[in-house]
């Protein structure tokens, strides 16, 4: 399968199984455009339907270089993957990540909490060190072979029970030393309880901190309010600022991770907004609410999103070119080392790989199942009872999915998200189609970002 | 190549060979970065 579309002036052309990534000139653009409906066609039929527009050595030196990369499987490449590479049902799977719910419980009142004020439509909580330990004794005992293991404190807002933090990682450290294990740890945070011995404790172990903000001042307020209905932008942005100036010193990683909804389709202004407050790892996803709530993404949304989408390629590579870049999370992508076609192809591990565990110790495929019954896998004292479930979660890949057959973003998205398709669907092996649209339209702008890189724009 | 610049070094053939170790990040998987090549 072959995409190719234009971008800022790029012509560009995806081979999608093989992963390849063509810039081609107008003359490549036509003929492979003309080999995708009619792949036998002679090179005098391209000729004639070329229409005498370009000279024919051009053209022959055109289709050397296209059969050239057809042959080193680069172009028209076809999917060897399914079938015996890959045996979905039968591979053994690890659990390797947990997500803890360190706290049910806010101290903001965010108007599209998928855990609906931290609370995930229960009751509020907090973690016990004993259900923490626990957990991660889980963990480890079902991690088999694998050294790298990951825990992110989740919530609600992990902050509110930070002294159960501390001490979790500190018995995931001796878990480390005791099994040979290698803990990723990383914090998710709202930024209200952040303080310097907060900052200090996690410059020290957390691999990551992912710091929420919505982006513009009244964008931000509009959407993540305190309980008592007060804006939360002037209290947490100094804090972030100076975390990140910190993280960034010590050669640590963090993210400005925010969310955009329908109140804010001019997104883009909000990203580079981050990057003026000193900024540069950036992160901002589309909300996912149900289609009535006043906030969420409609379909007469998408273009005007996608347009956002391409403002920010063409200013990320113009700073840049500047010496003040930044990355977005959505347009990284790593051409000569990303994931292998294993990890491609079976998804983002939630039900097998990624679990999430609530402040009493249950388990469910990821954050965004807790609370609901019906997908509780089991807890952390009796571990995974409902085989069948991760079964379920296991043959929940990109060949599960009819509607990624013929989408030429699915080595990227991998299938898209099991908990988006079961809240518009039902079930969890369908598709989220907002969602899908707008990742292809990331991929293409990531995609061209690279092009101008190598073109040395940028 | 006077028409086509390719922008890969990998392509995602060699991975079946060389992939499937599992130790990567729990992720869009598509941005992200295999561990072996951090």
């Amino acid at each position: 399968m072959v995409h190719q579309y234009r971008n800022n002036g790029y012509n560009i052309v995806l081979d999608v199984d093989s992963g390849s990534v063509h810039v081609v000139d107008d003359l490549v653009y036509e003929v492979i455009g003309f080999l995708k409906e009619r792949r036998t066609a002679s090179a005098q039929e391209i000729m004639n339907a070329l229409g005498g527009r370009y000279p024919q050595q051009e053209v022959e030196e055109a289709l050397e270089e296209i059969r050239f990369l057809e042959k080193e499987g680069q172009l028209f490449a076809q999917d060897v993957y399914r079938g015996p590479v890959l045996d979905f049902k039968n591979r053994p799977t690890v659990v390797k990540a947990l997500c803890l719910h360190i706290a049910h419980d806010c101290n903001l009142a965010c108007q599209y909490c998928f855990a609906g004020e931290g609370e995930y439509h229960g009751r509020r909580a907090l973690m016990s060190e004993e259900t923490g330990r626990k957990a991660l004794d889980f963990l480890v005992a079902n991690s088999g072979h694998r050294r790298n293991l990951e825990v992110d404190f989740f919530g609600g807002e992990p902050l509110m029970n930070f002294d159960v933090v501390r001490k979790l990682t500190a018995y995931g450290r001796e878990l480390e030393k005791k099994h040979d294990k290698h803990f990723r740890f990383t914090l998710t945070t709202n930024g209200v309880l952040l303080n310097e011995a907060v900052m200090d404790f996690c410059n020290q172990e957390m691999d990551n901190v992912v710091l929420s903000l919505d982006g513009r001042k009244q964008v931000h307020d509009r959407m993540r309010p305190t309980r008592n209905g007060k804006g939360s932008y002037d209290l947490i942005v100094p804090k972030f600022q100076e975390f990140a100036r910190r993280r960034k010193a010590l050669g640590k990683q963090y993210y400005i991770r925010g969310t955009f909804t329908h109140y804010n389709l001019d997104f883009a202004q909000d990203v580079l907004h981050f990057a003026d407050l000193g900024f540069d790892q950036l992160s901002m996803e589309p909300v996912v609410a149900p289609a009535d709530a006043p906030y969420a993404i409609r379909p007469e949304d998408l273009d005007p999103i996608k347009d956002q989408y391409d403002l920010l390629a063409r200013e990320m590579i113009r700073r840049g070119k500047e010496g003040r870049g930044f990355t977005f999370f959505h347009f990284m992508i790593d051409l000569s080392g990303g994931p292998c076609v294993y990890k491609r192809l079976s998804g983002c591990g939630s039900g097998t790989e990624y679990l999430a565990v609530t402040p009493w110790g249950d388990l469910y495929p990821c954050h965004q199942f807790v609370g609901n019954e019906a997908f509780l896998l089991g807890n952390v004292e009796a571990g995974v009872t409902r085989q069948d479930l991760v079964g379920t979660f296991k043959t929940c890949n990109v060949y599960a999915k009819k509607e990624c057959a013929e989408c030429f973003a699915r080595y990227y998205c991998s299938g898209g998200c099991a908990a988006n398709s079961y809240n518009f669907h039902g079930r969890i092996d369908s598709v989220y189609e907002i969602g899908c649209e707008l990742e292809r339209k990331r991929v293409e702008c990531a995609l061209m970002i690279k092009a101008a890189l190598a073109s040395g724009e940028g | 190549m006077k028409h086509i610049k390719t922008l890969n070094t990998r392509s995602l053939q060699e991975s079946v060979k060389k992939g499937g170790c599992g130790e990567c990040q729990t992720s869009t998987v598509g941005n992200q970065t295999c561990e072996k090549n951090r």
